[in-house]
């Protein structure tokens, strides 16, 4: 049992470390082996980071929610609503970044701190989704039925996303199009440097995801035993 | 099937009933959906008064605001009984309770609506034409997506601190495409604009629709058990 | 003995169920034979409201299983709320309809074949014909308790549950339902009652159970009963099982009700705490 435990934690610690290399290796590549982009210059380089974010927050982040809602509605084990828990977490933190990286990226580019772009937009409403999300879990007690509600917000949540991202991009072609695209070419240097940060945010969010976790099933032991020893005292 | 959309109107029918009878319910509701109307109008200079655009945002905002009472009524008035307790001991299936639900309360925010267009007509000239029917059929998706996630939504929150506002959280997010969608429309509707410029909007708002009802269906049994 | 011989009408195997991470109810085995009365005594906080909540379907157990009529609670739980008719505290009834339309609304959603006629006749024999077209609010609290037997009772159900019944009802209530369960026996009608008042529980069942602490701690064959006996050994199996020892088996008086039942209070048994021990004839808690 505590072999077992040890060995878990030497592989975590292991993991923390690959992480915290590639993403060192990363930012290195971002900020300097990657060539400087003609059109926009120094502020592309922002790009390495806005876009891994968004990638933690709209592709893993809110799958996992959606994925392990699923999980607990199937199995109901609470394992699993705490995995969920933890995912909308730190989908509300990466969602956060790539709407600020992203105002920051469109200032200089576009001329405002904020444009109604399709992305841009689904991004917020993702966001104000996760904070229901993981305010719904704040006010009710914990345990099977706030599992089960928050499961259930979960997967409605992950429902509408698509559909949200679809409406504002059909109301943006309707709108006339002031702002460029701000777009910009892939050039092949380019793509191994988003590739390298893709890959290192995509081992941060396993090794944040783990961690806290880790911490969520430790604080219901937790109480589970307090419980326990509350019970007993009244036995005895 | 007969014996399931009988159940399904039973509920629905009850539901209506002891709203009509609730002193006061429907007519805060379609108060507050007056003084919206009235606040934006101060809001807004004459000329922007003129717009499609501000207009069909001062319509939707006074939809909006009663919408979300009447969707938080719908369980509200089972738990101040507790009667949301006996009405799962009947041997119904779920999603039944789910329909019944969402049709009372679908029912509710379109009247409210209508009565709220009747009074935004008066006050902004709205053609009387065909825009006024087609302006009620938004209305109806509108309302029926409302609904759809607003009755999960209230069942999730029933019984938690400060519900009200909770639920206007929950709920307006997701509610996003079929404003937009209302929106696009109202402005063609509204600002007289060739009727092609709906295009397809209304699909969107009817496969939303279908979609959460769906979700609903597959998924209230979660919520209540 | 009762367990293993007839059919049971209910049948519980290793029941728990918890709420959060609090267990209420802790591995519970319990056969009821049809036609039977079962009565659970048990100090507030044991689990009684639970139990009765998980075998009416209102909640799913986290472990084990219940059968009614043979049939499984977990495969066919829709089917299976048809034969269980539940009365509590809680009226389930809407104020804003008239007792006529409830009975209606709850007969159609029972699927009862002529709701009309069956609310009508129901109203009736409740002595509530005269008030039926009234709202529900207008009614007295008894009368809106006799409603609400009428409402349980309208689909015949098989097995009737019990939570606290004698609780808050008026003396013609309490006539009603006293000979209404004193007749079920002919109907094959199998009922399952919680309680604290002793006499009527005593009086109406054929057999009787302790849940303590989540478990039955005492089934005792059956009557007739003698009252002083049953309460002695009442109390000792709650101060033996469950209860605070030092203050509940010393001296058995009615005093000690402020040290143990505090304790037990927690575990969210429902509302079965608004009786209170005073009134006489109920058995006091640990």
């Amino acid at each position: 049992m505590d072999d077992l435990v040890r060995r878990r934690r030497s592989v975590l610690a292991a993991w923390g470390m690959v992480t915290g290399a590639i993403m060192a290796l990363a930012a290195v590549a971002a900020l300097f082996l990657a060539p400087r982009e003609g059109e926009m210059g120094e502020v592309q380089r922002l790009f390495y980071f806005h876009m891994p974010c968004a990638w933690v927050a709209l592709g893993l982040a809110i799958t996992c929610v959606f994925g392990f809602s699923i999980a607990y509605l199937v199995t109901r084990n609470l394992r699993y609503d705490r995995i969920a828990a933890a995912a909308a977490e730190i989908g509300v933190m990466f969602t956060t970044i790539t709407l600020i990286t992203g105002s920051l990226w469109a200032k200089p580019v576009w001329g405002v701190y904020w444009t109604w772009e399709p992305r841009l937009t689904t991004t917020l409403i993702l966001w104000f989704i996760y904070v229901g999300y993981l305010l719904l879990r704040w006010v009710a007690a914990p345990g099977h039925k706030r599992a089960r509600l928050a499961a259930v917000y979960g997967v409605v949540g992950w429902v509408d996303v698509p559909i949200v991202f679809l409406s504002i991009w059909w109301w943006r072609t309707v709108h006339p199009r002031i702002l460029g695209s701000g777009g910009f070419a892939i050039a092949g240097s380019m793509a191994w440097v988003l590739a390298l940060c893709l890959a290192a945010f995509t081992l941060l969010f396993v090794y944040l995801l783990v961690l806290r976790v880790r911490i969520l099933n430790l604080s219901s032991l937790l109480a589970e035993r307090e419980a326990q020893a509350e019970d007993e005292g009244v036995e005895k | 099937m007969r014996t399931a959309l009988g159940l399904v109107w039973t509920i629905a029918w009850k539901d209506l009933r002891c709203e009509l009878r609730a002193a006061g319910g429907i007519i805060t509701m379609v108060l507050l959906g007056f003084l919206v109307v009235l606040v934006f109008s101060f809001c807004l200079e004459s000329a922007a008064r003129e717009s499609a655009s501000a207009r069909s945002g001062i319509l939707w905002a006074a939809f909006l605001f009663p919408g979300l009472v009447a969707v938080g009524r719908s369980f509200e008035g089972e738990k101040e009984v507790q009667c949301l307790e006996g009405l799962l001991l009947c041997p119904v299936d779920r999603s039944l309770i789910y329909l019944g639900k969402l049709l009372s309360s679908t029912i509710l925010c379109w009247g409210s609506g209508l009565v709220v267009l009747v009074f935004f007509t008066a006050l902004y000239n709205v053609g009387l034409g065909w825009e006024w029917p087609a302006l009620l059929g938004i209305m109806l998706l509108l309302a029926a997506g409302l609904s759809a996630v607003g009755t999960l939504a209230a069942a999730v929150t029933v019984g938690v601190q400060a519900r009200g506002a909770l639920l206007s959280v929950l709920v307006l997010p997701l509610l996003v495409p079929l404003l937009v969608a209302a929106a696009r429309c109202s402005v063609v509707l509204l600002g007289s604009e060739p009727w092609s410029g709906l295009g397809l909007w209304p699909v969107l708002m009817a496969i939303y629709d279908v979609v959460f009802v769906a979700v609903g269906i597959a998924i209230f049994e979660f919520v209540v058990e | 003995m009762w367990k293993a011989e007839g059919v049971g009408a209910v049948e519980v195997e290793g029941l728990t169920f918890s709420f959060g991470i609090t267990p209420v109810l802790r591995g519970l085995d319990l056969v009821v034979e049809r036609g039977s009365t079962l009565t659970i005594f048990g100090p507030n906080g044991a689990g009684k409201t639970t139990l009765l909540k998980v075998l009416a379907g209102l909640l799913v157990p986290t472990q084990g299983s219940v059968r009614i009529e043979g049939m499984d609670a977990m495969k066919t739980p829709t089917a299976l709320r048809r034969l269980i008719g539940l009365i509590s505290h809680q009226t389930y009834l809407y104020p804003q309809l008239t007792g006529r339309e409830n009975l209606e609304f709850y007969g159609r959603m029972y699927r009862v074949a002529d709701p009309r006629r069956e609310a009508r006749s129901m109203l009736e024999q409740m002595g509530l014909a005269t008030v039926m077209d009234r709202e529900v609010n207008t009614y007295s609290r008894g009368m809106q308790q006799r409603l609400s037997i009428a409402r349980a009772l309208l689909h015949r159900p098989r097995v009737l549950l019990l939570d606290e019944p004698f609780t808050g009802l008026d003396h013609q209530a309490r006539g009603s339902l006293a000979s209404l369960l004193g007749t079920v026996g002919d109907e094959e009608r199998t009922v399952i009652m919680a309680t604290h008042d002793i006499d009527e529980g005593l009086g109406l069942s054929d057999r009787v159970a302790v849940l303590v602490r989540g478990k039955l701690a005492l089934e005792t064959g059956a009557p007739p009963w003698e009252r002083a006996a049953f309460l002695a050994r009442y109390r000792e199996t709650v101060a033996g099982d469950g209860g605070d020892a030092s203050s509940g088996s010393g001296d058995g008086g009615g005093g000690s009700e402020g040290g143990g039942g505090s304790g037990d209070d927690r575990s969210g048994d429902g509302g079965s705490g608004d009786g209170g021990p005073a009134a006489r004839g109920e058995v006091p808690p640990a």
